[in-house]
């Protein structure tokens, strides 16, 4: 082999590779038939739903498959040499340290009880026999390359004493300590918040360029791979149906699965309309469900003819360099695709009712938590009380039948906010009304009439449904307890309930741990809307779903909100979900709300700089769009001690607009600018100054 | 893996309630101790049950041609000192373990003293339990220094303070059990609880404004039964322990009712003496009986928590 052939040469080649674990039923072949290669400098994305095989193939590379996996066939060549079926010594002399892994959690992948420094420099001390202080040198380096503010202090704190994301850079950069030829990253930004992963994804896209390192990204976030990857390789029930690169995957998808994921994100486009949800019909099949000499999407394809059910298509080239699994990939256009009947819900739209009096009302709510010191007089007492100001000085209205979608990143106090409304928590002072009750009262004070009125939909759909009792059961609950119906009819208006989430009636005596993660969360909304609440809050119903399910539940919402004129609450730290969902937008930070007004208004400048700069962390699921770079330092203040003034002035990238370099910020709370009557910003920027600036994200 | 999102096929949708019983116990199968056990214990279970027919002799049927023999084909496993056949008062004294309570002369419950023991202290335990992990508070303060308080005392010091205060009897065996288990049931339902709380059905309960009680009983303890019912079979294995030792030290079953803990004691005697079989069977019986329960609590944990 010549050198210029070497240097051409694929770092990771996989060819055919099956991977199958063996369980009670069997041989469940997880993966089969996946083909992709990665070069230098390169990043391959994997893209697709869970329960696809991503992670099954990253594990497989490095053959950490576990006890019960198994690679079955294909080939797996690492820097030319074969991988598949060596000795486990073999395979470790192969590899080397030359392959490095990057996990979700970095809180897991790091050690709790030694040092950051001891742990990045084990890596060369055991790895290349280091002595003990060059391997600090050399780590407080390697912190450097990736931008770890105050590296060389960082080396001697512990991991707690670290943010998510710089815990995931010292992640990184003891993968990259090693200098690997091949870094493998499994979600590694999925657990970090949005402005955090934007810094982590920049870092991501810099390190193939230091590197030279060739990189397997997975993910199950379209706007992920747009970002950082190169190549994507589409898999689907353990397949890989598409592979190309970014560009002409996203300008011209091949495969319909491709075409239909591509549909059900969610996008921050500027108008409601354009950005309706299309969710693909049916679900992933599970790996002992999935037809063999049949094409795997067939069942859920718009396409699908005899043929696909019959055999199986392979994987070929239609354009250069642009692979799909599928028969009619010359044939068929998403630009030419139209929703079948009945998919999304018809959109109520221009049908605006003015002038309507507000349902709920809250005025400068606060909630906060005590935390008693740890002193000895706290023991009787008298110690000095703290509080955390989860929720402070909150005010905001929502006329009937609008939803507000309540975006911010964690911990700003969202779900207190939601908690406070609902009773779970008791506000500390201000006012807050709905439908003329005082609704500052907790849960146990207050009037079943108010309760019925007031339902919630939960987050994780694993734990929403008592695993105890059947769907039925769950369901009727609510109608019993609030004599919604009499008692003889509850199982006709539980039925009723299934089919207005789309349930049929077999559903009614199944157990949770028979339904999948969306048909929980659809039973968890037809229990909030059992006793046909005026107001139903929904604590991020779909951050945990799939994105071709998360469609499908919004449009469901949606559909339902419409039908019985509920009026909603959607926390969400999705800012695309929120545009898509609401009709009005509140920007909260650090307890407080900064930007409040129409949708319309929050996705347009004039900004708030928060808000511009959640909005230019979004990932895009677009290579083409031109977003602004704006990126925040260091991280959220504890709500323990907030920061004087405006709380966001210690992170605040505009400040500079300001005289003094915004000095009055640290002094004085801003004031409440009014850009129109609905829509006001929390700044001490004049607004005249807001409006001139561009919008963050412009897609032509 | 995506085993879990498995669409059920129609059919099978609805099984009967024998099959979803059987499917239910066919995690006991996986596991090869948890049979083991399982078989220890049904042999108890069925000679106690069955024990008129499996001999000729009743319990306090004395021989005085026959004292202290071996193993004979009049006497399986021979007599005690008394001569009474040991095997007619091990199968009998399995009943009161196992299958009955004797609450006077006349009546008796179903269920075995053991069984009733632990019962009535899951009942305490779980419900105190319960109130500390949910309600929390002073409440949980409370209840738990309370039951620290009662752990500090060594086990076998409790029980013969609750015996010499009420008395030895059959129920008061019972009542011994219970209160010795509470603590520690209490404690484990308490860290499940804590755990179970977080979970969003509990908050959508509060949501709906249910009663704490409902929230407690309804909606948290049906989700904490699997490791309660493992920790349930440990604790019927230290009840027949518990009874044993009370036995031995005179404070059991008044006599002449067959107690194993007490044969043990009157046998003990006759060991030195040639004659160790009046002390070995009711020890046999005890041990293997605890052996059983904790061989199948053990299987059922491994296997229930492989599944999940």
């Amino acid at each position: 082999m010549t050198t210029m052939e070497k240097a051409h040469a694929p770092i990771l080649k996989v060819g055919n590779a099956a991977i199958s674990y063996e369980t009670r039923y069997g041989d469940v072949e997880a993966v089969r038939d996946v083909s992709f290669e990665v070069h230098r400098a390169e990043t391959f994305g994997v893209v697709g739903e869970s329960g696809c095989g991503k992670s099954t193939v990253a594990f497989g590379i490095v053959d950490f498959l576990g006890a019960n996996g198994k690679i079955v066939g294909g080939s797996i060549k690492f820097q030319g040499r074969e991988l598949v079926g060596r000795s486990e010594d073999e395979l470790r002399k192969l590899r080397g340290d030359q392959i490095s892994m990057v996990y979700q959690d970095p809180m897991q992948a790091l050690n709790p009880s030694v040092s950051i420094g001891d742990q990045l420099a084990e890596v060369l001390t055991v790895h290349r026999d280091m002595p003990k202080q060059e391997a600090w040198r050399k780590s407080i380096d390697m912190l450097n390359r990736v931008y770890m503010p105050d590296s060389a202090n960082v080396m001697s704190r512990y991991p707690h004493q670290i943010s998510g994301g710089q815990q995931q850079r010292v992640v990184i950069a003891m993968a990259l300590l090693n200098n690997p030829a091949l870094l493998i990253m499994d979600e590694p930004t999925t657990a970090l918040d949005v402005t955090v992963e934007a810094v982590v994804l920049d870092l991501i896209e810099d390190l193939k360029r230091d590197f030279d390192t060739a990189i397997v990204y997975i993910t199950h976030d379209l706007g992920v791979v747009a970002r950082v990857c190169n190549h994507v390789g589409v898999m689907y029930a353990g397949e890989m149906v598409e592979v190309g690169s970014v560009e002409s995957i996203y300008k011209r998808p091949l495969h319909p699965y491709t075409q239909g994921l591509m549909r059900c994100v969610p996008k921050l486009g500027a108008t409601k309309e354009s950005s309706i949800l299309y969710p693909i019909r049916g679900r992933v099949p599970a790996p002992k469900d999935r037809p063999t000499g049949a094409c795997v999407f067939a069942p859920r394809c718009d396409y699908a003819t005899d043929c696909c059910y019959s055999e199986k298509p392979s994987l070929r080239e239609i354009e250069e360099g642009h692979r799909a699994r599928c028969f009619y990939s010359e044939e068929i256009d998403a630009g030419a695709w139209r929703p079948p009947k009945g998919l999304v819900p018809e959109l109520a739209l221009g049908a605006e009712e003015e002038g309507q009096e507000p349902i709920i009302r809250v005025q400068d709510l606060q909630t906060y938590y005590t935390q008693e010191s740890k002193a000895l007089l706290s023991l009787v007492g008298a110690g000095e009380k703290r509080y955390v100001k989860a929720v402070d000085e909150v005010s905001l209205e929502v006329p009937p039948g609008k939803t507000l979608g309540v975006v911010g990143e964690s911990g700003c106090g969202k779900s207190t906010l939601a908690k406070t409304i609902i009773g779970l928590e008791t506000p500390r002072g201000g006012e807050a009304d709905f439908l003329g009750f005082d609704i500052t009262k907790p849960v146990s004070e207050r009037d079943v009439k108010l309760i019925r009125e007031l339902q919630m939909v939960f987050q994780n759909p694993d734990s929403t449904m008592n695993p105890s009792y059947t769907v039925g059961h769950q369901i009727g609950r609510p109608l019993r307890r609030f004599n919604a119906v009499p008692p003889s009819e509850v199982r006709d208006e539980v039925v009723r309930l299934l089919n207005a989430v789309r349930l049929d009636e077999s559903y009614y005596k199944r157990l949770p741990r028979q339904l999948s993660g969306g048909e929980k969360q659809r039973v968890g909304i037809a229990r909030a809307f059992a006793s046909r609440p005026d107001l139903v809050l929904c604590d991020e119903p779909v951050s945990a779903l799939d994105v071709s399910v998360q469609a499908a539940v919004l449009n469901l919402l949606m559909e339902i909100q419409q039908e019985y004129g509920t009026t909603m609450m959607f926390i969400a730290h999705d800012l695309s979900v929120v545009r898509f969902f609401s009709d009005y937008v509140a920007v909260m930070y650090l307890g407080h709300i900064v930007e409040i007004g129409p949708a319309e208004a929050i996705y347009a400048p004039p900004y708030q700089p928060y808000t511009e700069a959640l909005l230019s962390a979004v990932p895009i699921p677009d290579p083409t769009a031109e977003q602004k770079h704006i990126r925040l330092s260091g991280t959220v203040p504890s709500a323990l001690h907030p920061p004087s003034g405006c709380v966001f002035h210690t992170r605040c990238p505009r400040r500079d607009m300001l005289p003094d370099g915004g000095k009055i910020c640290e002094e004085k709370a801003p004031p409440w600018q009014y850009n129109t009557d609905e829509h006001r910003i929390y700044c001490h920027i004049p607004l005249d100054e807001l409006r001139q600036m561009d919008p963050v994200v412009t897609t032509d | 893996m995506a085993v879990s999102e498995k669409a059920m096929p129609k059919a099978a949708a609805q099984p009967s309630r024998l099959k979803k019983l059987w499917e239910g116990m066919s995690i006991i199968f996986e596991s090869k101790i948890a049979v083991i056990g399982l078989v220890i214990i049904l042999f108890w279970i069925f000679v106690a049950i069955f024990a008129p027919l499996l001999t000729p002799y009743t319990a306090t049927e004395q021989d005085y041609t026959a004292q202290n023999q071996g193993p004979s084909a009049k006497h399986p496993l021979g007599t005690d000192s008394l001569g009474r056949d040991l095997w007619a008062r091990l199968i009998y004294g399995a009943r009161v373990v196992l299958v009955m309570l004797p609450v006077t002369d006349k009546f008796w419950l179903p269920l075995g003293t053991a069984i009733w023991g632990v019962l009535l202290g899951l009942l305490a335990g779980s419900t105190l339990g319960l109130m500390g992990g949910y309600l929390g508070g002073w409440v949980d303060e409370v209840v738990m220094r309370l039951l620290d308080a009662m752990m500090a005392f060594p086990v076998v010091l409790l029980y013969m303070i609750i015996i010499a205060a009420v008395g030895a009897s059959a129920t008061n065996v019972v009542l011994a059990i219970a209160i010795v288990g509470t603590p520690g049931i209490a404690r484990l339902v308490r860290s499940l609880t804590l755990d179970i709380r977080t979970r969003d059905y509990v908050r959508a309960a509060e949501v709906r404004g249910e009663s704490p009680w409902y929230i407690m009983f309804v909606e948290i303890l049906p989700n904490a039964r699997g490791p309660i019912i493992v920790d349930a079979m440990l604790r019927v294995g230290y009840a027949i322990f518990a009874m044993g030792t009370l036995g031995f030290l005179g404070l059991g079953l008044p006599p002449p009712s067959p107690d194993w803990g007490s044969m043990v004691a009157k046998g003990r005697q006759y060991i030195l003496s040639g004659s160790p079989w009046a002390a070995l069977w009711p020890s046999v019986a005890i041990g293997s009986l605890v052996v059983g329960l904790n061989l199948f609590a053990d299987g059922l944990s491994e296997e229930s928590t492989r599944y999940q």
